[in-house]
């Protein structure tokens, strides 16, 4: 599995701690709300909602470090720090980026749970 | 053993970080309630005690940072304490949060040690803490202990209007020397808890107990809107309470006592008084004088409870009693003219 998806030693430190089984229904309810959580910045980009992207990408940046979906949480990060874009065109490469990064994450989670 | 029913409030607007918190804090053995944003998370500590909340800071409806503002300027839940944990960006609003009254601050992913570790210390502070008010209301009433918590302590005093009462019991020194010491503290630990009974349950607060003598205050440390008519009815309760106390002791073949009540209402400059390392909630002024001396006055007039003029007009024809006329009282310049309250006309 490609490592720089989901960073193992986080991913492990998680299952440790809490449990397997809990570990386990942590992901589906990430795999729930994850799409909820995509549409909103979505949303907020499409109003023009400066405090309401920065929340959506701010709960995105959390819930990938809690995973160790690293790159998702840089990614996220990013939009948190910076805000909305000037540049539309920008920001709308970026979410393609981003929901093409927590689909990989996902789909990593989802094997991870199973193994 | 306290930690083991302690109860944890995690408010978290993300269902991911609820759920994680939630398993932590369970794992570490405490009851968990949960809230999806500010707003839930005070009406929740509002409505039902809390040891510790576990705070996030990015919420919507009501985000972290005025939780922290709500919780400070209330008096109930300024005590409860606080760890943010959060992912926030920023060390200026990690230290903003930290100024708002946080205990802590932990970044997201929490790690389950050190959560470990700070909600043990946390709830342990929170255990002496209660200890401690628990002890400072034992030998300070609730109100002393309530303006000491919120003011602080400082020596002075402030003027305030208040109504001041003087207690005692009659032949108390000869009832002392006809029995054994035991009984005599038994006697006044029931006779106390009878008559702190009737004086809080109208607002006032005993600041002085000196063998069968006490001194109470209605309208210090906190303000009373109708001191003179707390106090009066005090009084009345004392005197019912007395009544029913020595049914009690006449069943067992002991004599009935008698107490004298005075109360004067007027300014009077209330703080504390003494040095830095002890000193005691008292008040002084005339009034406090004048209500000495009408205790004192009521066993050459033969009656329960006097009061001067200012408790009179203020209580504007409420409960029945009788002027005594003038009196030259010690230390006044005139004569003082003291009112006789009869018992029964309690409202």
């Amino acid at each position: 599995m490609d490592e720089s998806v989901i960073d193992r030693a986080v991913y492990a430190e998680l299952r440790d701690t809490t449990g397997a089984e809990f570990v386990a229904e942590l992901v589906d309810t990430f795999i729930e709300e994850g799409p909820g959580m995509l549409a909103e910045l979505r949303a907020a980009r499409a109003e023009g909602n400066a405090e309401r992207f920065r929340r959506a990408a701010h709960s995105l940046k959390s819930n990938g470090r809690t995973f160790g979906a690293v790159k998702l949480a840089a990614l996220a990060r990013e939009f948190e720090l910076n805000g909305l874009n000037t540049d539309l065109a920008q920001d709308v490469a970026g979410l393609a980026a981003l929901e093409a990064e927590y689909a990989r994450a996902a789909a990593a989670l989802k094997a991870l749970r199973n193994g | 053993m306290a930690e083991d029913s302690s109860r944890v409030l995690i408010a978290d607007d993300n269902k991911v970080n609820r759920l994680l918190l939630s398993r932590s804090v369970e794992l570490l053995g405490h009851r968990i309630a949960l809230a999806e944003n500010g707003r839930i998370a005070l009406d929740k500590l509002r409505n039902e005690p809390c040891d510790l909340l576990l705070l996030d800071i990015e919420m919507p409806e009501l985000d972290g940072f005025a939780v922290l503002e709500q919780l400070k300027a209330d008096l109930k839940l300024r005590d409860v304490p606080v760890i943010v944990t959060s992912s926030i960006e920023g060390l200026d609003n990690i230290i903003r949060c930290i100024e708002l009254g946080a205990e802590d601050y932990l970044p997201k992913p929490v790690n389950q040690v050190l959560l470990k570790a700070r909600i043990g210390a946390i709830l342990e502070k929170k255990r002496l803490r209660d200890q401690q008010k628990a002890l400072v209301q034992r030998f300070a009433t609730s109100e002393v202990a309530e303006d000491l918590l919120q003011s602080g302590f400082a020596l002075g005093g402030k003027r305030v209007h208040a109504s001041v009462m003087f207690s005692d019991i009659r032949g108390f020194t000869a009832m002392v020397e006809s029995q054994g010491p035991e009984e005599t503290i038994d006697f006044l630990n029931t006779y106390y808890t009878l008559m702190f009974d009737a004086i809080s349950s109208h607002g006032g607060m005993v600041n002085l107990m000196i063998g069968d003598g006490l001194m109470a205050l209605f309208g210090a440390p906190l303000p009373l809107d109708d001191c003179a008519g707390g106090a009066v009815a005090a009084a009345l309760e004392m005197l019912e309470l007395i009544e029913q106390f020595n049914h009690e002791r006449s069943a067992v073949d002991k004599a009935a006592i008698r107490i004298g009540v005075g109360v004067a209402t007027g300014d009077v400059v209330a703080g504390y008084a003494g040095t830095q390392q002890r000193a005691t909630y008292t008040c002084i002024g005339d009034t406090v004088n004048l209500a000495a001396r009408l205790e004192a006055h009521t066993k050459v007039a033969g009656c329960g409870i006097l009061i001067d003029d200012a408790t009179r007009r203020a209580l504007g024809g409420r409960v029945p009693m009788q002027s005594l006329g003038e009196v030259p009282f010690k230390g006044k310049a005139a004569a003082v003219e003291i009112f006789s309250v009869t018992a029964g006309g309690a409202s």
